[in-house]
């Protein structure tokens, strides 16, 4: 079946030239920008990359790992520009309660060394996360899966513990990639993914060509990608410029006008729900006592800090973490600006005086250390005492993050609102940095998690979001864009809001234009 | 036994201890960094049964001394073990970078060693004159420079503006000549501009040393033409503190590269060690450290040697 794709491609490719010498060139010519092309070889550097680069899903944890897994992987749904999710391996999903899911898998499937997916390879791919010798980061995800049974050779039911209408946004997210049954060397990054792995250096980079077996029609588009891991910012921006890469990810705002400038090479922007927050414990002094979190909200200049820290490549939050993009986002909360009369009111009822508060803040947490400095300034107005504690970023998140009374915290996009809020703001999450208890969020929390209506669903989030903004000890001052610089003839990237690279996967998009 | 060969094994058995204690030290200093492997790795995902469970693959789960012993062994006997992170053998991860460090060690070494010991002879012969400085300042103002500036400036240079030299020096592209001319030359030119600065200084001091005593003054009385007076009756004299400053800069290539790994992305040693303690991945900063502190001390006897056999006066026991 494969091979009969493939011949139909050749064949119009074929069509391509002889009309190409035709006649009929402006024709074609006017359809070949918007078409994409085949073939070609991209160089990609990312910012990380180290010895613990990894292949195994279960195991991947930056941006280097979740790219290379998009490559080389699938999993049972894909994510959209609105983070809804799609058919993948599975070609229809569904349920009646939320509980009880239903996987029907698209036939005709195959992995890189030529075996055919499976409902067994699904159950396992699954299964495995539920294993504490897996070593898992999906595993808090993975633990609200009861069983997974496959129901017939191509079709899979997952049982969770509590209904979970988002289930099929968890499954899109890279750790559940589904392998063959029975992998234990990761190795060889077998996956049934748009590219099939060449070489696999840790620290060093790796080399994928083109699945012609691809599942979904068509795609991908080039032949090769080499990716490579490149630590220094500087030097991923200078190897692009100087034709030496096609497209780097995660470039500092300072080099936008730089990129931008030099003709031939563009930037490409997303904005996500990726943000540093102030959290301010609800446990310990000063964060406990309610008027001094609130004047602290009111001295966030957002507008400002956008423009002048982050140089206009982030839009203003507001003190919730649902990003606009959001289906769940509630547009009638009112946005919080910077009022020092409100802060002074809140601040003196507070009763701190001029006594130091300590802000923790670090460049491991996204210019947290910046906006400290802009927060501090506004604070000398209404004669709060801040003291900016800068700490290295070696062994901040183990340290200091959810420790200090006082600090920043950093959260990467997460691909539904269940995730951000369950993961940052319920009350038994080792990520609730700030140490915030409310039982009537965490019932709401779950109310949201099994509603089947969305409607319904779409009101309990509003109310979430805004008991967040009045009463967590959390500033949320920006939402901050992903930024990755690339060459203008690239073309085929558009925004998936999960993160950088096209919510990290690009391969199966890009393709060159003439 | 000749002085040499007593020397010789003197030092053989000093760098046993030396790299014994370094290598507690080692491992004491990685134990007193906050975090072990299992956290770095799972980071902020980390929850307590998953740790718990890595450690034990790890092995993390051990007494420190107990671990620290099961390394030895397996250095001793050749098998410095498992990286903790990668899970990949020490030995393949090293073997896979080693020799790309040692290639570029060597390539600088060859052009900034003669390069170095020449400009420090015409410095010391000319001493007080323009030349010498001109080549002393030009020596400052280079050592003074951080190599990253002096690297980022010439791949701005060299590649953004003029577009003569790939921005990235990937050493697995060397197929001919040509291309590992082309890979080769930011970095070495880098690592050139801080090594032979020092190396000439040196040089310069030590022949300006000899040149200023009584018996080259008797010498040139008697009639000494001036290149022998260098070369035959002041270097010898020299070459001790030179050699030694030659295997200070040639041992610092070897391990401290780290700017010009990071810049032009080459796979070279120094970039896997800094992930190793950062990811305190013990057995690789281990067996990483062992390497160099045995490269390092191997420069020095080599450079001692060197000194011993130049001089005559020092090659018999007083």
């Amino acid at each position: 079946m494969s091979a009969t794709r493939r011949d139909v491609l050749k064949m119009f490719a074929g069509a391509g030239m002889m009309l190409a010498s035709s006649r009929h060139l402006a024709a074609l010519a006017q359809t070949s920008t918007a078409q994409p092309r085949y073939g070609g070889r991209v160089r990609v550097a990312s910012a990380t990359t180290s010895i613990a680069d990894t292949l195994d899903p279960a195991r991947l944890s930056n941006q280097t790992d979740y790219a290379r897994s998009r490559m080389l992987y699938s999993c049972l749904t894909r994510f959209d520009a609105s983070l809804t999710p799609q058919p993948a391996l599975a070609e229809r999903f569904d349920t009646d309660d939320a509980r009880r899911w239903i996987f029907k898998l698209r036939r005709g499937v195959t992995f890189h060394d030529g075996r055919s997916l499976h409902a067994n390879d699904v159950v396992f791919s699954l299964m495995r996360h539920k294993d504490p010798a897996t070593v898992s980061r999906a595993k808090v995800f993975a633990d609200q899966i009861e069983s997974v049974r496959a129901s017939a050779s191509d079709e899979v039911e997952v049982l969770l513990h509590q209904a979970n209408a988002d289930l099929p946004v968890t499954l899109a997210t890279f750790w559940f990639a589904i392998v063959p049954a029975g992998t234990r060397d990761f190795n060889h990054g077998i996956g049934t993914g748009p590219f099939k792995l060449k070489e696999f250096k840790r620290g060093l980079r790796s080399v994928v060509v083109r699945n012609p077996d691809y599942w979904r029609e068509g795609r991908p588009y080039v032949n090769e990608i080499e990716f490579a891991g490149l630590g220094d910012e500087g030097a991923r921006v200078n190897a692009l410029l100087s034709g030496d890469l096609d497209l780097v990810a995660s470039i500092d705002p300072r080099s936008v006008r730089r990129v931008e400038s030099t003709p031939g090479f563009a930037v490409f922007r997303q904005s996500s729900g990726q943000y540093s927050n102030l959290a301010m414990r609800q446990d310990v002094t000063p964060g406990n006592n309610a008027d001094f979190t609130m004047a602290i909200k009111l001295l966030f200049d957002r507008a400002r800090i956008a423009e002048s820290v982050a140089l206009g490549n982030a839009i203003v939050a507001n003190d919730q973490p649902i990003h606009p993009s959001n289906r769940f986002w509630f547009a009638g909360l009112p946005q919080r600006e910077l009022d020092l009369d409100k802060a002074r009111y809140h601040f003196e009822r507070s009763g701190l005086g001029n006594t130091p508060i300590p802000v923790v803040a670090s460049p491991a947490a996204n210019l947290s250390v910046e906006m400290t400095l802009a927060l501090q300034q506004s604070a000398n107005r209404i004669g709060m005492n801040l003291q900016l504690q800068r700490m290295p970023p070696d062994g901040y998140w183990s340290n200091h993050w959810g420790k200090s009374a006082v600090g920043w915290g950093n959260v990467n996009a997460r691909p539904n609102a269940d995730a951000v809020l369950t993961e940052f703001f319920k009350s038994d999450s080792t990520f609730n940095d700030v140490h915030w208890k409310d039982a009537q969020f965490d019932q709401l929390l779950m109310q949201a998690r099994a509603e089947v209506d969305e409607a319904r669903r779409k009101t309990m989030y509003a109310d979430m979001q805004v008991m967040i903004h009045e009463k967590c000890g959390v500033a949320i001052p920006l939402f901050l864009s992903s930024l990755d610089a690339h060459n203008a003839r690239l073309k085929g990237l558009s925004t998936i809001p999960v993160g950088g690279l096209m919510g990290y996967e690009f391969a199966e998009h890009v393709w060159w234009d003439a | 036994m000749s002085p040499l060969l007593r020397l010789l094994l003197q030092r053989l058995a000093l760098a046993f201890v030396s790299l014994l204690l370094v290598s507690v030290v080692v491992f004491l200093i990685t134990a007193v960094l906050p975090g072990d492997a299992a956290q770095e790795l799972l980071g902020r995902d980390a929850t307590p049964e998953t740790l718990a469970a890595l450690r034990a693959q790890m092995g993390l789960d051990q007494p420190l001394p107990l671990r620290y012993l099961h390394w030895l062994g397996g250095l001793i006997t050749g098998n410095p073990g498992r990286s903790l992170v990668s899970d990949a053998p020490v030995m393949e991860l090293i073997g896979n970078r080693l020799p790309n460090s040692l290639l570029l060690a060597a390539v600088t070494a060859l052009i900034a060693v003669p390069l170095a010991l020449l400009l420090g002879t015409l410095a010391a012969v000319f001493r007080g004159g323009w030349l010498d400085r001109l080549l002393n300042n030009g020596a400052v103002v280079l050592v003074s420079v951080p190599e990253f500036l002096i690297a980022t400036l010439a791949v701005l240079l060299l590649s953004v503006k003029l577009g003569w030299l790939p921005a990235l020096s990937y050493a697995s592209d060397i197929d001919s000549l040509s291309a590992a001319a082309r890979v080769f030359v930011m970095p070495v030119l880098t690592l050139c501009c801080v090594t032979v600065a020092q190396m000439m200084r040196m040089t310069r001091a030590a022949l300006a040393d000899q040149l200023d005593a009584p018996y080259i003054e008797m010498a040139r009385l008697k009639g000494v033409p001036p290149m022998r007076l260098v070369l035959r009756e002041a270097m010898p004299n020299a070459i001790g503190p030179i050699a030694n400053a030659v295997a200070l800069s040639t041992s610092y290539l070897l391990g401290g590269v780290i700017i010009v790994e990071t810049i032009f992305h080459y796979p070279g040693v120094a970039k896997l060690m800094v992930d190793g303690v950062s990811q305190r991945d013990m057995p690789l900063v281990q067996t990483c450290t062992m390497i160099f502190c045995a490269g390092y001390l191997l420069l020095v006897l080599i450079a001692d040697m060197i000194g011993i056999l130049a001089n005559p006066r020092l090659r018999h026991a007083r």
